[in-house]
């Protein structure tokens, strides 16, 4: 593998990170694509569109959120003292709030009024229906009518919020097929029309964008862990669907090369069988705007994927992911339904927290080599989002087991 | 000359239009695909496109969307794709064939090997959705060694600026998207067609073929007193699902008559 002065410096001015990344979209597309690239880089070159969206961050999200160290889970994993990064706290209540704010701003700047989004878990929709709300602007959400099922609580926040859900019913119905949705819709309505991209996934420049919006969970842990521990992290652990909470947390510690990087992808029912872990089961291919790890077959038909939680549920990942596993910068692990539920229990019984079914994947690792770990070892975990929106599918996958035998 | 440009040029001659019509391999299932696909030229196809079915077919609308599925659940794959156009072949050396489709199976596949392999099957052509010039070197140098025409989209919004930039990599012909929006749905104005094609036209020699909601011979007639050829895709792959073979070339005839008729 290459060796690397810094891992920050990408993706080059074509949006590649090494042969992953790039722009695979249908020509229609392409100069609104090259229009968000310039807006993009406007935008960022301009203070007062970073000030706005700090104040937006502050005043709106609730940004800083804790750093909280989660001592009843340290215990219980009997090792590495565990923090947990509070994006649950975060108004709607995961990390997705983020990088709305940010592509708001840049539709705004655009010019546009119409902001459709994909959905898998409903908290990008549910983010994104609440800054339209915030922008007055028209919202429409993609989302598969598998997840429509199984995230209906986010559902009706979204229309709440004056959203129309569109469910999709091609495929397996979930994150995947929303994206495919998602993009005929753009292409049909390039004029008026903001694809708001909800993970680090997609075509140049949204991979970046998301990346660099997403960046301020990174930055806050690191003055927190400075102010409470007055050192860095050892681990930064974070779960991955597409991967923005594991991009935001990750990206401003490549550098460290003492901070060891774990990202954990879904394991499904089982890596031998339906699961969602495209590195670990996947290889190099192009969808949906990008070359990234794709769950695909000798053909090159893509796989529907697998895991528990909607939001995981995706044959891709973004494409800088699969570049840092790749330069094996990052490890990449992965994590089962039944390990992740396990988890879910475990952190709502000991530290009265419920987290989301996604972000029970890295808990989940964390508790499998916290143990390992030296008792000064100091292990921050993604707290991604809150479970709120899982109690349904928790309770479905409990069946008749009594509660308190679990934990 | 390569096939495409003979038939073009034999069609210039004749002072008419091609009509360019679509069917996706496998679908139904492969013996009625290769019946449909053998019986195309009788029926007046001028240029076929042979769709490769993909399980995410991004910018198709539904009647493509699910051709592509009922392809894929009768064991349809790229490899099949070429073997129907090997068969396809053996009858045929004239009429140009077009695949048509998204780049993950050939890049599955290995861009280099794929050029050749289209090439021995008897491949003249390649319309990759997903490909735009910022992508395309990875595959137009191997297509070019294999003499397989590149076929570029343009599309609505393909500005003066743009075009060059997409027309770059071209041969073969220039394919007009004449709609914002996905296969099967919207159609354009016949004014707003002769606009954007003369448009091109001052960018490229290339035939230009139009394509995107066109439904009916009439609508091919218009197109074809305006560009080298009209593209029919969904109206065909919809009358094959709905009512079968014949009806299917039944319909390819009558948009044929349309497109011969279109400028006498």
């Amino acid at each position: 593998m290459q060796s690397l002065n810094t891992y920050r410096a990408g993706p080059d001015e074509r949006g590649h990170f090494g042969i992953f990344g790039g722009r695979y979209v249908a020509e229609t597309l392409m100069p609104l694509i090259l229009q968000v690239e310039a807006a993009y880089a406007a935008a960022k070159a301009d203070p007062a569109f970073e000030a706005e969206f700090r104040e937006l961050l502050a005043q709106y999200v609730g940004r800083p959120n804790p750093l909280y160290f989660a001592r009843r889970l340290t215990e219980a994993f009997g090792g590495a003292k565990i923090f947990l990064k509070r994006e649950d706290l975060n108004h709607t209540g995961a990390h997705k709030i983020n990088n709305c704010i940010g592509q708001i701003l840049l539709a705004r700047r655009m010019g546009k009024k119409r902001i459709i989004a994909e959905t898998g878990a409903g908290q990008h929709g549910v983010a994104t229906a609440t800054v339209c709300a915030l922008f007055g602007m028209q919202c429409v959400i993609y989302m598969g009518s598998t997840d429509i099922e199984r995230q209906m609580p986010n559902v009706y926040r979204m229309k709440l919020l004056g959203a129309e859900v569109k469910p999709v019913t091609s495929g397996a119905a979930t994150l995947k097929d929303a994206m495919n949705d998602a993009l005929r819709d753009w292409v049909s309505n390039v004029d008026n029309t903001y694809y708001l991209i909800g993970t680090v996934a997609g075509p140049h420049p949204y991979p970046t964008m998301v990346r660099d919006f997403q960046s301020v969970i990174g930055e806050e842990v690191r003055a927190q862990i400075l102010a409470q521990e007055g050192r860095l992290p050892d681990s930064l652990v974070a779960c991955i669907g597409g991967g923005s909470n594991a991009m935001g947390l990750f990206h401003p510690f490549l550098d460290e090369p003492l901070v060891r990087i774990i990202g954990v992808e879904a394991a499904g029912h089982g890596l031998d069988k339906l699961h969602a872990a495209s590195l670990t089961g996947g290889k190099p291919g192009v969808l949906h705007g990008n070359r990234t790890y794709l769950l695909q077959d000798a053909d090159g038909q893509i796989a529907e994927a697998h895991s528990i939680s909607a939001g995981l549920d995706y044959p891709g990942i973004g494409p800088e992911h699969s570049w840092l596993h790749e330069t094996g910068r990052v490890e990449y692990v992965s994590i089962t339904d039944d390990e992740a539920v396990a988890a879910f229990l475990q952190c709502t019984r000991l530290e009265g927290i419920i987290p989301a079914l996604e972000s029970s994947h890295a808990i989940a690792h964390a508790g499998k080599i916290a143990s390992t770990l030296p008792k000064d070892h100091l292990m921050v975990v993604n707290l991604s989002g809150r479970g709120d929106k899982d109690v349904s599918t928790i309770a479905k996958a409990l069946g008749d087991v009594h509660l308190g035998g679990l934990v | 000359m390569s096939r495409i440009a003979k038939r073009f040029e034999a069609l210039r001659a004749g002072n008419r239009a091609a009509l360019v019509s679509f069917i996706m391999a496998g679908d139904p299932d492969r013996a009625a695909c290769q019946a449909v696909l053998n019986g195309l030229p009788a029926a007046g196809a001028d240029v076929i496109e042979l769709g490769m079915p993909f399980t995410d077919p991004m910018a198709d609308g539904p009647a493509i969307q699910l051709a592509a599925g009922r392809a894929l659940a009768a064991g349809g794959s790229l490899k099949q794709t070429l073997e129907m156009v090997a068969e396809f072949r053996k009858a045929d050396r004239d009429t140009p064939i077009i695949l048509m489709g998204y780049y993950n199976p050939i890049y599955a596949w290995g861009p280099e090997k794929f050029a050749g392999d289209a090439a021995l099957a008897g491949v003249d052509g390649l319309i990759i959705v997903d490909l735009p010039p910022e992508e395309a070197g990875e595959l137009v140098p191997f297509l070019r060694s294999a003499a397989i025409d590149f076929i570029v989209l343009t599309t609505p919004t393909s500005d003066d600026a743009r075009l060059p930039v997409v027309l770059a990599n071209a041969s073969g012909f220039v394919y007009y998207v004449s709609i914002a929006g996905v296969t099967g749905t919207g159609s354009a104005t016949s004014a707003a067609i002769e606009a954007a094609v003369t448009r091109i036209r001052r960018h490229t020699a290339l035939p230009v073929c139009v394509g995107f909601g066109i439904r009916t011979p009439e609508q091919a007639a218009e197109v074809a007193r305006a560009a080298e050829g009209a593209v029919v895709g969904s109206a065909i792959v919809q009358a094959l699902a709905d009512q079968g073979p014949a009806a299917a070339l039944a319909l390819v005839e009558t948009l044929a008559a349309g497109v011969r008729a279109a400028r006498k």
